[in-house]
């Protein structure tokens, strides 16, 4: 008693941020994660590009001049241009806009439906969590790519509905992040702290239960903003995400593929912005993972 | 003051295992006045959690059964009452402690939002005015600077001081009940007796009639009224707190105290301990769940299953030989020296 009376201004003096408790400790062990903070900047600069694509970009990206086809990258097109003499550095930094609406549209599906899914499993168990996992398991059986196409050719080809489509088949993931720590969470003697004073299900689960359920799907959500973008790109590829002219990164490797030989640029700054982008989130998602978790770190 | 407040009568609850059914509870009776406190003991697994978790109404629905009996608070039956209605109570007028206050806070909630969440669930009062009384009660559990610790989160808080924020929490609304499930058990030994004299404090401040579930019979005597011994899922003697301690009627509870370390014994004897382990809780012994164990056990114990007699008034044991031979037992012998 008297130890800790003392005690307790003295802590206040050395912990000036004692304030922001959990997330400022994550927060600090990020900040020394030299790799996460490189994936960082990258996510940073995508973030960026999209938002200043007007005064980046130095050229149309819908236009260009005919005559300037397949040219090599030089001082006035850095990265070259395509087959309709539209400008590749346009055109990518664009592109950006649409990769961060395919990710965190898509994402967002998954992640609200996935973690109502895992949520309900996880808290209710029984039939409940039977059934639902067991719809879970099914969508797992298909591989996810071929599952999307389906949806999007389904739904027919345009880049709203390959969100939906890549949404749709990432919601067993979340799913099963969910439920999992939902099971374990739900066991704690501060959600049967909560039961007894008398809160309801709904209360408990959004307030004490998926609270406590956040750092992994953090985790997840960075990685899969990530993956969302590389299987948009590969739906556009195939022509069932982005159509023409929108300048998608996926899409313009497409554009690029018949004239890979005399104008390789065409293909290689779209899979470089693609691949710098999902290592971006990667490493991102893993120095979060072990800001978030320093016992997962193993 | 000589209000009953709850009732407890037959109270049978069982397990569906993978193994088969489970007898956890079978037949407790108990009675609790306004204002009292009534310590119950037993080893793990002798239906003590199992049966506080009964009376909140907060058994797992998947696999726990009440097989029979009356929980009467106030006259009323709990076991018939709604999910609503015991949503009401608990917290409300019936609110509960657990045994360990590092896992009982939520960790990414503050201490003031977790003791104003009691408040706002229970009374017609905004935000403002919840933290208001979460100051007031963090002062009443005597956490030193309430109004700044408001703020702090749990793992800023030692294990005292959080289990002081868990009773804050649990008397946020000034409950008739309270159920404490070995409030002390995870602390360290000077710890414990800050939070009994603190119970103890509130009990009389407040009039909060208290169930003290524990294995430590040092904070039976400290702090209650009434004493329900139970053993493989039943009880097996019930009592004031002077009886059981003077005059312990059933092998078992004697056996418990003279377990007990004495600090006036220089005599460097052996504890004596209760031989052998506790039965399974899967069969229903036909006779005293005591008897393998019992030093003084006869024919009769593994036959029949003894009744409750009133052996003295207002004291309850479940035995076949209680008071049969006055002081004939081994253990007799010691519990009276003992005293």
């Amino acid at each position: 008693m008297l130890a800790s009376e003392t005690a307790a201004p003295a802590a206040r003096t050395i912990m000036p941020a004692r304030q922001y408790g959990l997330w400022y400790d994550a927060w600090r062990r990020l900040r020394q994660n030299k790799i996460a903070i490189a994936g960082a900047v990258i996510v940073l600069a995508l973030i960026l590009a999209a938002l200043l694509a007007p005064v980046l970009a130095p050229h149309n990206p819908l236009s260009g001049n005919i005559i300037d086809r397949l040219q090599a990258p030089s001082a006035a097109h850095w990265f070259g241009t395509d087959s309709q003499g539209r400008d590749v550095l346009s055109r990518i930094i664009y592109g950006s806009r649409i990769s961060i609406q395919v990710g965190v549209i898509s994402v967002g599906i998954a992640l609200l439906i996935g973690t109502l899914i895992g949520a309900a499993g996880g808290y209710y168990g029984g039939w409940v969590d039977n059934v639902l996992m067991r719809v879970v398991d099914i969508m797992l059986a298909f591989p996810s790519i071929l599952l999307a196409i389906a949806i999007t050719a389904m739904l027919g080809p345009e880049l709203k509905n390959a969100m939906i489509a890549i949404g749709v088949v990432n919601i067993p993931f979340y799913a099963r992040i969910v439920r999992s720590t939902v099971l374990s969470v739900k066991e704690t003697e501060y959600v049967e702290a909560a039961r007894a004073i008398g809160g309801n299900d709904l209360r408990i689960i959004f307030r004490h239960v998926l609270p406590n359920c956040m750092a992994p799907v953090i985790v997840q959500t960075t990685m899969g903003i990530g993956t969302a973008i590389l299987d948009a790109a590969g739906l556009s590829f195939l022509g069932l995400g982005a159509q023409p002219p929108t300048p998608e990164w996926g899409a313009m490797l497409s554009d690029g593929r018949s004239v890979m030989q005399q104008a390789p640029w065409m293909m290689f700054y779209p899979g470089l912005a693609i691949m710098l982008v999902v290592l971006g989130f990667n490493l991102l998602g893993d120095g979060l993972r072990d800001a978030l978790d320093p016992r997962l770190k193993q | 003051m000589t209000e009953t407040l709850l009732q407890v009568r037959g109270l049978k609850v069982n397990f569906n295992t993978s193994a088969g059914t489970l007898y956890a509870v079978n037949g407790v009776d108990l009675n609790l006045r306004r204002g009292q406190t009534l310590g119950v003991v037993g080893e793990s697994g002798s239906g003590k959690s199992v049966t506080a978790l009964a009376v909140m109404g907060l058994l797992p629905k998947n696999t726990a059964r009440v097989a029979g009996g009356e929980i009467l608070f106030h006259g009323r039956d709990l076991l018939r009452a709604g999910e609503e209605e015991m949503r009401r109570l608990r917290g409300n007028e019936i609110s509960m402690i657990f045994q360990d206050p590092m896992t009982s806070l939520n960790p990414v909630y503050t201490i003031g939002d977790q003791v104003a969440e009691a408040v706002l669930r229970h009374r017609r009062v905004d935000k403002k005015q919840a933290l208001t009384r979460a100051v007031e009660m963090l002062k009443l559990v005597g956490i030193p600077e309430a109004e700044q610790r408001l703020r702090d989160y749990p793992h800023q808080f030692s294990g005292g001081m959080r289990q002081r924020v868990m009773i804050a929490m649990a008397l946020a609304c000034n409950p008739q009940l309270l159920i404490a499930d070995e409030p002390t058990t995870a602390l360290d030994v000077t710890i414990q007796a800050q939070i009994l004299d603190l119970m103890r404090q509130l009990r009389d401040e407040l009039h909060t009639s208290i169930i003290m579930i524990t294995h430590d019979l040092g904070v039976v005597a400290e702090l209650c009224d009434q004493v329900l011994v139970m053993y493989a899922g039943r009880p097996v003697e019930y009592a004031g707190v002077q009886a059981v301690f003077a005059s312990p009627a059933h092998p078992y509870t004697r056996g418990l105290l003279a377990s007990l370390p004495r600090l006036d014994d220089d005599s460097g004897r052996r504890l004596e301990q209760i031989e052998g382990a506790p039965p399974s809780l899967l069969a229903d012994p036909a006779g005293c769940a005591f008897a393998p164990r019992c030093r003084d056990a006869r024919e009769e114990c593994r036959q029949a299953r003894p009744s409750r007699r009133e052996v003295a008034p207002g004291h309850l044991v479940a035995c076949h030989r209680a008071g049969a031979e006055e002081g004939g037992f081994a253990g007799g012998r010691n519990a009276a020296q003992s005293q």
